[in-house]
């Protein structure tokens, strides 16, 4: 696949209207947030690291795109959020496009049991993604209107070897966005599930061996395009969705022997 | 007095959501204050002082207009304080916390034998809304309005004071409160009145009618028999048949007279069917949106009224109390056939007007909407008595209710229109009902509420609240210059 260098944006798509990224200091978050700002956008990006978040806005200031509100905050400070998201809300003017795209996947050895860490990957992946989702749903309903998009992953839909943990947090997120999705049909607001496959990002930790890997920036674009197209589940790139039909299909019994 | 049990050590219950009219016709993003007990809503007043910002009280948010919004400061969402904190199946007296629904009391005292006094077009306001607003019913010709059946209310005042008023104890600001609109302290506490019946039915008869003058003659003719009048008229009707409508005239079945009243009591027989000929009513104003234009508006009307005719053809029905009170709950969320998104909605247009100028005055309206082509969707007719409340609506006299879609188009040319519907009203010495408000200007409330009474009730507003802490968008616009924190008017 071919990877563009400019990001194409429709500088109109976004006028007037406010996004609010949550995991913005890198990966997915940061691709998305450059783009929505390039789409004319008003967009408030959270994540923890601050000088991420800084040279994020000096980026997009360079660019010369719209400005981008920027808050450091760690997701499982769970006493934050009505008081920050009530701020953020405040400061864009309102609120359209929500996006949860925090997320943190340790390397796990396939005999470790360390419950610390799946914890904190329980806190950030699952709890923070409830914590923040929950306040934005409750606006969008009682708005009627409004997108709701939760990066999710490809590793929620079987238990792997290799991230029990993580898949289950993605598991639950799925669970978690449909019946958002459900519960807010009928006040006309959106939940986007996103399954990305592999994206060349940091927590792919540099692995080269891996297929189909796309850019973070196609995959802002594919994500974007999805929200846009009030698409339920999207695999991105889109191909891992009969891949994941194939691999969903397998039984267990066969599964336990593939080791992945 | 409301027990304090129901403490809690978290912090204030809030939110930050977009509060909204109940008509979709404005609304503002804000934090909304989630009381739970009364502790927490002197908790809330606190918060806001120690903020330097207002707090507009909110119940189920089911007033047309701007009565619950505050945009620029908190919203006090009082639903949270929802417990039946007595009910006595001997007298039918029910104490009740503010956020009690009309829909909880029912369900509470019918299988008893009692149905509320009072109630709403639908179920879901709460009591304490109610009482701020001294709501009335299809029966206020005959028994008064929500605070008629009031014995006594608790208002949390700003000063974290809790006072009890009725008719005996601070009577002045019993009557002030009632119908004050949460101005002068939160209602936090409802002690009501029910009525014994004996059948969770009615006797219910249609009386179709062929104008406006047929209208009003046949209601007053009925109105010393009837227990419940209400009137629908056809916007979209001109010339002679202007006015023409159906009347419902509903009656309690006397005891005896049902066999067996048990059932009939019982909260299943009530219950409103959720499917017409198996369609699922949740999804029935998909189907109203697509007629929610003049041309589909007119056809409604018209075929209602025909059916009407038919209707009051046949003898007398046996209704069942929820179905004839809650006429508006009939098609969930039909609200959003006027659209949901985009500052569409509807605005009520509530015209009390005195007896004698009634039907010249209500065929000026209908004619005056007609000529402007902003014809009401829907046109509802009730017979009021006048009431002891401070800021009251009741008069002797009419009140006609219209249905104005709203778009961003229109918005202009309807809010012109109703100006002149308003001066029209004002000029017969008619009055307004704020919880359908979204027009008033200021100075209008001055043109139809007595100065004496408007100077008492600035006067208290001036002693329990002198900082002015309760405020609604509503307050702000139509009584801005009644108790305005910047120039208190003098008695």
């Amino acid at each position: 696949m071919k990877e563009d260098a400019t990001l194409h944006a429709e500088p109109e798509a976004g006028a007037g209207r406010r996004a609010l990224v949550i995991g913005a200091s890198s990966g997915i978050g940061r691709a998305l947030v450059r783009r929505l700002a390039a789409e004319g956008y008003g967009v408030a990006a959270l994540a923890r690291r601050k000088e991420e978040l800084a040279s994020l806005r000096e980026e997009c200031a360079e660019r010369g795109t719209g400005e981008v509100l920027v808050f450091s905050h760690d997701v499982q400070e769970l006493d934050e959020v009505g008081g920050l998201f009530e701020r953020v809300v405040r400061e864009l003017g309102g609120l359209d496009l929500c996006v949860f795209a925090a997320g943190i996947m340790p390397q796990v050895a396939e005999d470790e049991y360390d419950t610390a860490k799946d914890a904190a990957m329980i806190a950030v992946n699952l709890t923070g993604c409830v914590a923040w989702l929950n306040p934005v749903a409750r606006l969008f309903a009682s708005q009627r209107g409004g997108t709701l998009v939760g990066i999710s992953s490809v590793a929620g839909d079987r238990g792997r070897t290799k991230a029990p943990v993580y898949g289950a947090t993605k598991a639950a997120m799925n669970t978690y966005l449909e019946s958002l999705r459900n519960r807010l049909a009928d006040h006309g607001v959106h939940v986007c599930t996103i399954k990305p496959g592999f994206v060349d990002t940091a927590m792919l930790g540099g692995a080269d061996d891996l297929p189909w890997v796309v850019s973070a920036d196609t995959a802002a674009r594919r994500i974007l395009r999805a929200a846009r197209w009030r698409v339920n589940v999207r695999y991105v790139p889109m191909r891992w969705w009969w891949v994941m039909a194939v691999i969903r299909a397998v039984p267990s019994w066969l599964f336990s022997r593939f080791r992945i | 007095m409301v027990p304090t049990d129901r403490l809690s050590a978290s912090p204030l219950p809030a939110s930050y959501r977009y509060v909204e009219a109940w008509g979709m016709n404005a609304g503002h993003l804000g934090r909304v204050l989630e009381p739970r007990s009364v502790t927490e809503v002197v908790a809330a007043f606190e918060l806001a002082r120690a903020e330097g910002v207002t707090l507009g009280p909110r119940g189920a948010g089911n007033s047309y207009g701007d009565a619950s919004l505050n945009s620029v400061g908190h919203v006090l969402d009082l639903r949270g304080l929802d417990r039946i904190l007595s009910w006595d199946a001997e007298t039918g007296i029910a104490d009740l916390e503010a956020g009690v629904t009309i829909e909880a009391l029912w369900k509470r005292s019918l299988p008893d034998g009692w149905w509320p006094a009072v109630v709403p077009g639908t179920m879901f306001p709460t009591v304490g809304g109610l009482a701020a607003m001294n709501a009335h019913g299809k029966n206020d010709y005959r028994v008064g309005s929500f605070g008629d059946q009031i014995l006594e209310i608790d208002l949390v005042l700003p000063s974290g004071e809790v006072r009890t008023c009725d008719r005996e104890r601070h009577p002045a600001l019993f009557h002030a409160a009632v119908g004050g609109l949460g101005l002068l302290g939160c209602v936090s506490r409802v002690k009501v009145r029910t009525k014994r019946v004996h059948s969770g039915e009615l006797w219910v008869r249609a009386i179709s009618v062929r104008n406006l003058r047929e209208a009003l003659e046949e209601m007053e003719a009925r109105r010393d028999c009837a227990d419940y009048l209400v009137g629908w008229l056809d916007g979209f009707a001109g010339g002679d048949g202007l006015g023409r409508g159906l009347l419902h005239e509903g009656r309690h079945l006397a005891e005896g007279e049902d066999d067996t009243p048990e059932r009939s009591l019982s909260v299943a027989h009530q219950e409103l069917a959720d499917s017409i000929l198996g369609f699922p009513k949740s999804q029935l104003w998909r189907v109203l949106r697509l007629l929610n234009h003049d041309p589909g508006m007119r056809l409604v009307n018209a075929l209602k009224h025909h059916s009407g005719r038919l209707e009051a053809l046949g003898d007398r029905q046996r209704w069942t109390h929820a179905a004839f009170s809650f006429l508006l709950d009939y098609v969930p969320n039909w609200k959003w056939s006027y659209g949901r998104r985009g500052r569409r909605g509807l605005i009520q247009f509530q015209a009390f007007v005195p007896h004698e100028a009634a039907g010249e005055v209500f065929a000026g309206l209908l004619a005056d909407a007609r000529s402007a082509d902003c014809v009401p969707y829907l046109a509802v007719l009730k017979r009021h008595r006048p009431g002891p409340f401070l800021l009251t609506h009741a008069l002797d006299g009419w009140s006609l209710a219209l249905d104005f879609k709203v778009t961003p188009q229109r918005r202009a040319t309807l809010w012109g229109v109703t100006e002149r519907l308003t001066d029209r009203v004002l000029e017969a010495r008619g009055r307004f009902y704020f919880a359908k408000d979204s027009l008033l200007r200021p100075g209008d409330v001055r043109r139809f509420l007595p100065p004496d009474a408007l100077a008492a009730f600035a006067e208290l507003k001036r002693e329990l609240d002198p900082e002015h802490l309760l405020q609604t968008d509503l307050s702000r616009r139509a009584l801005g210059d009644v108790c305005d924190p910047q120039e208190p008017c003098s008695a």
